[in-house]
C-alpha cells in the first residue's frame, strides 16, 4: 500500500506541475482565448510612434465590451507578456458584467498590433495606452470627468501590472489602478541582489529572463529580435553572454520601470503580488508599494500577498477577480468603500494531498508594514564556518525555484530542492518550542571569505524549516540571490534580506539559513572556487505581522450546506430504518379464524403464476393437510401467509389481520417453511434460545418441552453445523413450536426423519391440535396427509381442485385411499 | 405496540415488535462467528508481526522526507503513537476496507444463505428493523475492530518503542495532547471514509444471497476505484469516486489541522453511504423473500 499512496502522490505533483506551468505562463505567454458570452466590437486604435525615427502610429488592436447601462466608466485590461486581446477576454466579461466599459487591447508587438516591443517604455507602450484613453475621451458610452477626460481605471498582472503602474504615472486622466504580479525595477528583477546597502550588480536571473524574451520572439523575423526594438535585443543578447548590462540598457530598464514614475501615482492603487514568484517576487512589489506611499502618502493604497505567482502556487483567479471588480466599483462608481489594507493568503497545512479546492486562509493586517513586519524575533542559529564548493561550469547545480513548476520542487520533492553535498552551508537553530509564523524577508549576516582572492561570486541563501523528522522545507523554492564583485582571505561581512516568505512552522521545528553557490535559476560564474561561510551574527532576524484571525479559505455557508447535506442525509436513513408500525388492515368476522386466504395470486417475474387464484379457509382447532404434487404452489402460499411474499392480488388473513411483510399477527404463527434455517456457529440450544429473543415474544417460549419434541438428547449443545439433516429439520420443527403458537405451519415436516420419528411427529402435532391450536401441513405424501390431517386442501398448478374433510373427500369413493382420489384429482401423468 | 397472545394453557405470551432483533441480540449472533474471530485476531497480530519485522528487519533511516518519500516505516519505530499511525496507514487502504466490507456485506446474505432470514422476519422481525440491527452491529463491529487495532498497535508500539508523542511526518512533533487529538481525528476520519465502501457492501448484501459476492463485490468496486483514481486523464471526475478521499486525513498531521479536504470527504462519505443504505432498505422492503 505504501507504494500505490506514493505513486499517488507522484502522479498529483505532475499534475499539479502542468496546472502550475498554465497558470505561470497565463500571465506572461499562453493566452486561452476565452468564449466571450456578449461578443466584443473589434476596433483598431492609433498608438504613439512606432521608434523615434518614425513618427508613424503603430496600429492598436482592441476589443470594447459595453455594459447593459451606458455611460459607465471604463477598465481597461493590458495583457500578461506574450498575451494578447483576448487572453484577458474572461477578465473583460467579469468586469463588464460589474457594469464598466471595458477595453482590451494588444499591446504593440503582440496578437495583431503592430509595432515593437519596447518593455512598457514611456514613449511608446504609455503613449499607446494614452491613446485608448484619448479614444475613450470620445466615446459616448464612457462617464466623462470632464471634457477629454473619460473616467478610466488600468488593470493587469505581470507585463500588464507595469504598465498599469506606468501610466498611471504617466497620464493624469487615469482614475484608479489595479496592478498584480509585476515589477518594481527591471534591472533588480532580473538582476537581483539581495546584499543589504549592496551596490554591485546582482546575479543574473537567466532561466527567467531567456523565458521572457523568447516569448516575445515567436510572430516575429527569425533574426535573434523577433519583434523586440533593436536595442532591447542588444541588451538581452549582453545580458544572456555575460550576464552583464551596459549603462544604455540599464537607462532602457530604468525607463521601463514603475520605480521611475512610483512618486507621481495618486490614484488609488491596489498592488498584488504572488508569494509563489521568483521572477517578480514580494520585494517588487514592497519596493511600489513603500514609494508611492513615501512619495504621497495619502494615495489609497491596498496590498495584496496572494498565493499564486509566476512559478505557479496555489490559485486565486477567482478571488483576484472580485478583489480588482470591488477595487474599481469603489473608486470608479463610487460602490462601497473597499479597506486600504494589507491581506495575506497563508497555505495551510501538509500541501502533500492535492489543493483542488483552496485551503489558502486569508489574514489582514489595517496597513501594510513592509517585507521587514511590523515585529520581529531573533532566531539563535548555531554552526561553524564551513567551506563551500563552487563547481566549474556552476554544474551540478541545486534546483529551487523552476518557472512554472518552483514552488513544487519544495512542495511535491523535498528532494529536489535540497542543497547539492558540499556546495552548501547550513546553519541551524535549536528546536523551537511554540509554533510561530514567518511574513516577510528574515534576515541575517555572514562572513564570506576565500584562500584564493575570486571575483564575481555567486552565493544562494535561504531559510529552511527543518521539521521533527528532519524533513527539510524550503518554502516556495525561493533563494536570495547574492553577488559580490570580489573576495579575499579578509572575510566580508554582508548582511542579506532573503526570500519574503509566508510561512508557519509546528512547534519543535527547526530553521536553518543555508548558503549554497549553485541554483539552476541563475548565472553562475565558470570557474571552480571555495568560499568559506561564516556567521557573523549568531541569529535569524524574522518578521511577522499582527494580523486578524483568518478569513477566507471556503466560505462558512459552505460549510453550513455540508452540515445541512449531511443532516438530511441522516435523517433520511433513520426515518427509513424506525419501521413504521403500519395499521393493520383487520376483518371482524375472521378474528377467531387462523387463516382466510382470499383469491390469492403470485406472479413471479417471467409471468409464472405459482399461486393463481387461490381460495381457503382454515377454521380453528384443525389439522389441515395441504396436498399438491412438487409445483403446485403450496410453500408459495404458505410463504405468502408468511408475509415473506407480497401477493400480486387477493390477501390473506390470519386471525382476522390482513398478512403484509412484518404483521405484529405473525407472532401467533410458529413456521417452518422449505427446511430449517439455523446458525451453525451456535448449538442448537443456543439458536433457539436467541431466536426467541429476537422474535420480541415475552412469556414462556417452552424450551424444554420443544427440545424434547426435537429429541436431540445432549447434541442441543453441539454446533448446528454438526448435525445430521434429520437433526436439523427436529430442531426446526421445535423452533416453529416454541411459545406454542396459536397456528403451526409444518413444510414437509417429516423430510429426513426415519419412521419412528415419523410416527412421534404425528402424535405431536396430533396433540398439539387437540390444544385447540391449529396445524397446518403441507406435504407431497399422501398416506401422510391421511393418517395426521382431519382436513384437507388440494392444490395444483397453482389452483386449488378440492377441499373440505379427509371423509368428505373419501366419501362416496368406499374403499378407495386418498391416493386413487387425488391422482383422480390431479389427472394422470402426474408422478407423486 | 403489543399483541397479547392467550394460549389454551393459560400462559400469556407478548409481542412487541420493539423487542425484535435488539443490537445486543443482533450482536451475539454476530460476534461468535469465525470470520468475526478472524478479524480481530488480524489486527492483534497485524502489529505483533510488524514490530517483529521492523525489530529484527533491517534498519529504517529515522522517517521522515529524507530521500523524497514518505517513510513512514522509519517513523514508525520512533514511539507508540507514530506506530499507531503507521499501523493505521498501512490498514486504511486496505485491510479495514475488507473488514468493513465483510462485516457489512456479510451480515443480510449471510442470513439468506443459511435460511434464518425467512424465520426471522416471519417472527417476525421487521424488514427496515432487520436492516437496523444488522447495520448498527456491522458498524460497531467495524468500529471495534479499529480500535481494537489502535490499542493493541499502541501497546505493542509502546513496548517496543517508547511512549514519544506523535512526530509528523511532515512537519513538527506534537504535545500529548495535541497528539491524542490529531490521532482521534485520522481515526474518525478513516472510519467515516470507510463508510462509502460499507454502504457499497450493505446494498449487494440486501440484493443477492451469496455473502462472498456481497464482499467481494465491495471490495472489486474499490479496487476498481483505486484504479480510476489512478488515471490522470479523468480529471475532476475523479473527485466522484470513494477512494479519492482516503488519504486526506494526512491534512491532519501538519502544523495546523487543514479541514477542507476532510470536510468534503466526510460530506461525500456520509452522504453517498446514506444513499447506498437508502437504497438498500427500499430495495429490501419491496424484496420478495425466496431463500
Amino acid at each position: 500500500m505504501l507504494t500505490l499512496f506514493h505513486s499517488r502522490i507522484v502522479t498529483r505533483a505532475a499534475a499539479a506541475a502542468c496546472v502550475a506551468l498554465g497558470l505561470t505562463l497565463s500571465p506572461l505567454a499562453i493566452a486561452t482565448p476565452a468564449q466571450a458570452e456578449s461578443n466584443p466590437a473589434a476596433i483598431t486604435i492609433d498608438g504613439g510612434p512606432t521608434s523615434a525615427t518614425e513618427g508613424t502610429p503603430v496600429t492598436i488592436e482592441a476589443d470594447i465590451y459595453l455594459p447593459e447601462q451606458t455611460p459607465a466608466p471604463a477598465v481597461v485590461l493590458a495583457h500578461g507578456f506574450g498575451g494578447s486581446k483576448t487572453s484577458v477576454a474572461e477578465d473583460a466579461q467579469f468586469m463588464v458584467d460589474q457594469g464598466f466599459v471595458v477595453v482590451a487591447y494588444s499591446a504593440r508587438g503582440f496578437g495583431a498590433s503592430t509595432g515593437s516591443i519596447s518593455l512598457n517604455a514611456p514613449d511608446y507602450e504609455v503613449a499607446d495606452a494614452s491613446r485608448i484613453i484619448d479614444y475613450l475621451a470620445e466615446s459616448d458610452a464612457v462617464i466623462q470627468d470632464s471634457p477629454g477626460d473619460p473616467r478610466v481605471g488600468f488593470a493587469g498582472g505581470s507585463y500588464g501590472g507595469a504598465l498599469s503602474l506606468m501610466v498611471a504615472g504617466y497620464d493624469p486622466r487615469v482614475d484608479a489602478i489595479a496592478a498584480d504580479i509585476t515589477w518594481n525595477n527591471l534591472q533588480t528583477s532580473l538582476f537581483p541582489q539581495s546584499v543589504l546597502n549592496s551596490t554591485e550588480l546582482g546575479v543574473y536571473k537567466q532561466l527567467w529572463a531567456a523565458l521572457f524574451f523568447s516569448s516575445g520572439l515567436s510572430g516575429g523575423p527569425i533574426d535573434g529580435c523577433g519583434r523586440f526594438t533593436e536595442q532591447w535585443c542588444q541588451a538581452y543578447n549582453l545580458a544572456a553572454t555575460t550576464g552583464t548590462i551596459t549603462d544604455e540598457g540599464a537607462a532602457l530598464m530604468a525607463a521601463s520601470s514603475p520605480q521611475s514614475i512610483t512618486d507621481r501615482i495618486t490614484v488609488p492603487t491596489m498592488l498584488g503580488g504572488g508569494q509563489s514568484d521568483s521572477l517578480f517576487p514580494l520585494n517588487q512589489l514592497n519596493a511600489n508599494a513603500q514609494q508611492i506611499a513615501e512619495a504621497n502618502p495619502d494615495t489609497p493604497l491596498k496590498v495584496l500577498w496572494h498565493a499564486a505567482g509566476h512559478d505557479g502556487g496555489v490559485s486565486e483567479t477567482e478571488r483576484l477577480r472580485e478583489l480588482t471588480a470591488e477595487w474599481f466599483t469603489a473608486h470608479l462608481l463610487d460602490g462601497p468603500a473597499v479597506a486600504n489594507d494589507f491581506s495575506i493568503s497563508v497555505v495551510e497545512g501538509s500541501a502533500i494531498s492535492d489543493r483542488a479546492l483552496g485551503t489558502v486562509s486569508v489574514v489582514t493586517a489595517p496597513t501594510y508594514p513592509g517585507i521587514g513586519g511590523d515585529e520581529s524575533t531573533e532566531i539563535a542559529l548555531l554552526g561553524p564556518p564551513q567551506q563551500i564548493l563552487a563547481p566549474a561550469g556552476g554544474v551540478p547545480s541545486a534546483i529551487t525555484a523552476l518557472p512554472g513548476a518552483g514552488g513544487l520542487a519544495a512542495r511535491f520533492g523535498a528532494a529536489l530542492s535540497l542543497p547539492v553535498p558540499q556546495q552548501s552551508a547550513g546553519f541551524i537553530s535549536m528546536p523551537i518550542n511554540e509554533a510561530g509564523r514567518i511574513i516577510g524577508s528574515p534576515t541575517a549576516t555572514l562572513t564570506v571569505s576565500s584562500t584564493e582572492p575570486v571575483t564575481d561570486v555567486t552565493l544562494f541563501a535561504g531559510v529552511r524549516i527543518v521539521s521533527g523528522t528532519d524533513r527539510q522545507t524550503l518554502p516556495n523554492g525561493l533563494v536570495a540571490p547574492i553577488r559580490l564583485d570580489r573576495v579575499g582571505p579578509e572575510p566580508i561581512e554582508i548582511t542579506i534580506e532573503l526570500p519574503t516568505i509566508v510561512t508557519e512552522w509546528a512547534a519543535g521545528d527547526r530553521l536553518a539559513l543555508t548558503v549554497s553557490t549553485t541554483d539552476q535559476g541563475f548565472a553562475m560564474p565558470p570557474g571552480p572556487a571555495v568560499y568559506s561561510i561564516g556567521l557573523a551574527a549568531p541569529s535569524l532576524t524574522i518578521p511577522n505581522v499582527a494580523t486578524t484571525a483568518a478569513s477566507g479559505g471556503v466560505a462558512t455557508w459552505w460549510w453550513l450546506l455540508g452540515a445541512l447535506l449531511i443532516v438530511i442525509a441522516l435523517a433520511v436513513v433513520v426515518r427509513l430504518v424506525r419501521p413504521r408500525p403500519a395499521k393493520p388492515a383487520v376483518d371482524d368476522q375472521l378474528l377467531q379464524t387462523p387463516v382466510a386466504v382470499v383469491d390469492l395470486v403470485q406472479e413471479f417475474s417471467g409471468g409464472l403464476r405459482a399461486v393463481d387464484g387461490v381460495d381457503f379457509t382454515v377454521p380453528p382447532g384443525i389439522v389441515l393437510g395441504l396436498l399438491g404434487p412438487n409445483g403446485a404452489g403450496k410453500t408459495t402460499t404458505m410463504r405468502m401467509v408468511m408475509g415473506l411474499l407480497r401477493p400480486t392480488q387477493g390477501a390473506v388473513f390470519v386471525f382476522g389481520q390482513r398478512v403484509s411483510a412484518g404483521a405484529s399477527v405473525l407472532s401467533r404463527v410458529g413456521s417452518f417453511v422449505e427446511g430449517p434455517g439455523f446458525l451453525p456457529h451456535l448449538s442448537g440450544k443456543a439458536n433457539l434460545d436467541i431466536y426467541w429473543r429476537a422474535s420480541g415474544r415475552v412469556g414462556n417460549p417452552h424450551l424444554d418441552e420443544v427440545l424434547d419434541i426435537a429429541g436431540l438428547g445432549d447434541a442441543v449443545d453441539r454446533k448446528v453445523r454438526t448435525y445430521s439433516q434429520g437433526m436439523r429439520q427436529r430442531l426446526g420443527i421445535a423452533q416453529a413450536m416454541l411459545g406454542l403458537p396459536d397456528l403451526l405451519m409444518l413444510d414437509e415436516p417429516t423430510n429426513g426423519l426415519d419412521p419412528p420419528q415419523i410416527r412421534h411427529m404425528r402424535q405431536v402435532v396430533q396433540d398439539y391440535a387437540a390444544t385447540g391450536k391449529t396445524v397446518i401441513i403441507s406435504s407431497h405424501l399422501l398416506s401422510e396427509v391421511e393418517q395426521t390431517c382431519s382436513h384437507v386442501v388440494v392444490m395444483n398448478h397453482g389452483r386449488v381442485i378440492s377441499q373440505g374433510t379427509v371423509e368428505s373427500l373419501l366419501a362416496g369413493r368406499s374403499g378407495r385411499r386418498l391416493e386413487d382420489v387425488f391422482l383422480e384429482l390431479v389427472g394422470e401423468g402426474h408422478t407423486v | 405496540m403489543t399483541t397479547s397472545v392467550n394460549t389454551s394453557q393459560g400462559n400469556e405470551v407478548r409481542y412487541n415488535p420493539r423487542r425484535t432483533l435488539t443490537v445486543p441480540t443482533e450482536f451475539i449472533r454476530q460476534v461468535r462467528r469465525k470470520r468475526t474471530f478472524i478479524a480481530f485476531l488480524l489486527v492483534i497480530a497485524l502489529p505483533i508481526v510488524v514490530v517483529a519485522a521492523v525489530k529484527f528487519g533491517p534498519s529504517g533511516n529515522g522517517g521522515g522526507f529524507g530521500d523524497g518519500d514518505l517513510d513512514l516505516v522509519g517513523l514508525a519505530t520512533t514511539g507508540a503513537w507514530n506506530f499507531t499511525l503507521t499501523m493505521m496507514f498501512f490498514s486504511s487502504g486496505f485491510l479495514l476496507t475488507i473488514l468493513i466490507a465483510m462485516f457489512l456485506g456479510d451480515t443480510v446474505a449471510s442470513e439468506a444463505s443459511w435460511s434464518t432470514m425467512r424465520y426471522l422476519l416471519a417472527a417476525p422481525v421487521q424488514r427496515r428493523r432487520l436492516l437496523r440491527a444488522k447495520l448498527i452491529v456491522g458498524l460497531l463491529l467495524t468500529v471495534l475492530v479499529t480500535l481494537t487495532l489502535v490499542l493493541v498497535s499502541f501497546i505493542v508500539g509502546w513496548i517496543a518503542f517508547g511512549s514519544q508523542p506523535l512526530t509528523s511526518p511532515i512537519s513538527g512533533t506534537f504535545t500529548l495532547g495535541e497528539s491524542a487529538t490529531r490521532m482521534a481525528v485520522i481515526i474518525g476520519y478513516i472510519l467515516i471514509t470507510l463508510l462509502v465502501t460499507g454502504g457499497i457492501a450493505f446494498l449487494l448484501s440486501v440484493s443477492t444471497d451469496v455473502p462472498l459476492g456481497a464482499v467481494g463485490g465491495a471490495v472489486v468496486i474499490v479496487i476498481v476505484a483505486n484504479i480510476l483514481d489512478a488515471i490522470e486523464a479523468l480529471g475532476d471526475l475523479r473527485r466522484l469516486l470513494p477512494t479519492d478521499y482516503g488519504g486526506s486525513w494526512i491534512d491532519a498531521l501538519g502544523t495546523v489541522i487543514v479541514w477542507e479536504d476532510m470536510a468534503i470527504g466526510v460530506a461525500y462519505s456520509v452522504v453517498v453511504f446514506a444513499i447506498l443504505v437508502a437504497v438498500a432498505i427500499v430495495r429490501f422492503d419491496r424484496k420478495n423473500i425466496l431463500s
